[in-house]
């Protein structure tokens, strides 16, 4: 924290200050959706995450940079929970979503992962049909209509920009598909229950640069409706998508700021030396 | 260039020189390269031909069987009595023996291989799938005489309590065992199957707020579907083909019956009795032996060519 320059601590703890006396703040009156205090993560004897504290407020895109390594895909994975499913981890600190401290007993995790959707890194559809793909999150969770189905289905599907390119062949296995196809099926699967909020895990990493292309192009038109917390290993992605970037090294968050100003005016050494490309 | 080559200066190390001093021998394994696909070849044809040898001398046997007693009569047949002054040789108590307690077995084997199956690749830590295969695995091992003892002495007096019209002999009790002893080879190549589905599927399934139930029911099964059937067919052949512990506990009552309180002889069964017996070579019955053997060969070929279609049908590419 003592790297840390006094114009992020500014902004940083007058939100926080403000958050915490019931005032709204001047500036920002966009709701704080995710707030992480003190959060620590080792992976067995791994100290993998190390005291992180980092608001995010609604209808952002918030990008995670950082060499290999420093913890930004296991910050991701703590916000929807999935990083319990890694054995031998052990988890201290806190993480609110919507005010709710997500690792409370009595927190149903179902319910925070049908708020927080999540697009992985590697493609992953089901191997099933294209429309059963995007049909899976609503039947699980109790929508059986054909018809109001068939509405959702439609409607994610042309949400991630792919409806014109698979409506003639709905019952083909994903498979079928590219891989950039599979990658924006597998974000109108996630698009099909309505989540408030979009984890991506560097979704755009195993594709070649023209569907990365769409995909960022997908990213800018959802941030109208959701908030998007997306890790990513490509800076220029940061810069050119998000509104606020996170800059993580060795398990620390090092930086955040507005993109802008950790692409244009970084405040600590370090972050210059990443975005510039002298290590990472 | 050559003095930094040298990992040190008093032993220089020149490959190219080791390499074509090697070239000798290297001339020796390329010659030996040309004649090791025949030898292959013909260590694998050890396998093929003994495969059609016995095909072979069933199909010789069965139909100088078919020339004394004509094929319809021995399919259609309900009464086998090979021992009798004028005997019958109907297959179709053999059959029903055979299919019954292949069913049961599998009625018994099926959802408890599958569930255990479940519970090692979905549920289980790994300490306790470290304890519990090998356990499976010694089930696995165990070999069938055994189990047809403990379905004697052990299974039908436990059934007799329950269900008291149940014979000393029954194809009840040694249909049970046999799926018992099915379970660990359903169980081990389901969760196969199971594990080899990528958990990136799952973690999709998680965070789209699946429980872990509805991960396994609607993913991981259907993602695995082929393997599973795959291995209820190799069940069920290996139920049809079992023969030590239906000859031990269900008698050799040759009734075309479908009570299974009562003893009924499988295929199997009905071949130790007589190869046990004294069927003189050339005998009526002695030919018998090959028909039935020839039935329970298409049974358990026919099984297999399913268990192909139906992995190769269901199998869903990830």
């Amino acid at each position: 924290m003592s790297t840390l320059t006094a114009k992020r601590l500014n902004i940083e703890t007058k939100l926080s200050d403000d958050l915490s006396k019931g005032l709204r703040p001047v500036e920002k009156v966009k709701k704080m959706i995710y707030e992480t205090n003190q959060l620590h993560i080792w992976y067995g004897e791994t100290h993998a995450i190390k005291g992180i504290d980092l608001p995010v407020y609604e209808k952002e895109v918030v990008a995670i940079i950082g060499p290999s390594g420093c913890g930004k895909s296991t910050y991701l994975k703590t916000l929807n929970r999935m990083v319990e499913l890694v054995p031998d981890v052990r988890i201290s600190g806190k993480v609110a979503y919507n005010g709710k401290s997500i690792f409370d007993e009595s927190y149903d995790v179902e319910e925070l992962r049908l708020r927080v959707g999540m697009v992985f890194q590697k493609p992953n559809p089901f191997p099933k049909s294209i429309y059963e793909n995007v049909a899976y999150g609503p039947r699980i969770h109790g929508i059986r209509n054909k018809g109001v189905l068939d509405e959702i289905v439609e409607q994610s599907l042309r949400k991630a920009y792919i409806w014109d390119e698979v409506k003639d062949r709905l019952d083909t296995s994903a498979y079928s598909l590219s891989g950039g196809q599979q990658q924006r099926l597998c974000i109108a699967r996630c698009l099909a229950i309505e989540p408030e909020v979009i984890l991506m895990d560097e979704p755009t990493s195993a594709l070649d640069p023209k569907s990365t292309f769409k995909i960022e192009e997908l990213i800018r038109e959802l941030k109208e409706t959701y908030s998007i917390i997306i890790v990513t290993h490509n800076m220029q992605q940061a810069a050119r998508i998000s509104d606020k970037t996170a800059f993580f090294l060795d398990g620390e968050l090092i930086e955040y700021n507005e993109t802008n100003n950790i692409f244009n005016n970084p405040s600590d050494s370090r972050t210059e030396d990443y975005i510039l490309g002298r290590f990472g | 260039m050559k003095k930094n080559n040298h990992p040190t200066k008093t032993n220089p190390l020149n490959v190219k020189e080791l390499i074509e001093k090697g070239k000798k021998t290297r001339k020796v394994s390329q010659k030996l390269e040309k004649i090791i696909p025949f030898i292959l070849l013909s260590i694998t044809a050890v396998s093929v031909l003994t495969t059609l040898g016995i095909i072979l001398t069933l199909l010789t046997e069965t139909i100088h069987f078919f020339n004394i007693i004509p094929i319809w009569d021995f399919l259609t047949g309900t009464v086998l009595k090979p021992l009798n002054k004028v005997p019958e040789y109907g297959v179709l108590p053999l059959i029903s023996g055979t299919v019954i307690s292949s069913v049961i077995a599998m009625i018994v084997a099926a959802p408890i291989g599958l569930m255990t199956a479940i519970y090692l690749s979905e549920y289980a830590s790994e300490k306790v799938s470290l304890v519990v295969k090998p356990i499976l695995e010694v089930l696995a091992g165990i070999p069938s005489i055994v189990y047809g003892f403990f379905a004697f002495t052990f299974v039908t007096p436990l059934l007799r309590e329950f269900i008291p019209g149940l014979e000393a002999a029954n194809i009840l009790s040694p249909g049970i065992v046999m799926g018992i002893m099915i379970i660990p080879m359903i169980a081990s190549l389901s969760e196969d199957a199971m594990s080899s589905v990528p958990d990136i599927m799952r973690e999709g399934a998680l965070a789209l707020g699946s429980t872990k139930l509805e991960v396994t029911k609607r993913v991981v099964i259907p993602a695995a579907l082929s393997g599973i059937i795959a291995s209820f067919v190799l069940g069920i052949s290996r139920a049809l083909g079992e023969t030590m512990i239906v000859t031990i506990a269900s008698g050799s009552t040759k009734n075309f019956s479908f009570d299974v309180t009562q003893s009924m002889q499988t295929m199997t069964a009905y071949i130790v009795e007589v190869t046990s017996g004294d069927a003189a070579s050339g005998s009526t019955i002695y030919y018998s032996l090959y028909a039935v053997a020839m039935i329970l060969f298409i049974f358990t070929l026919l099984m297999n060519v399913i268990a192909r279609y139906v992995s190769r049908k269901f199998r869903e590419e990830y």
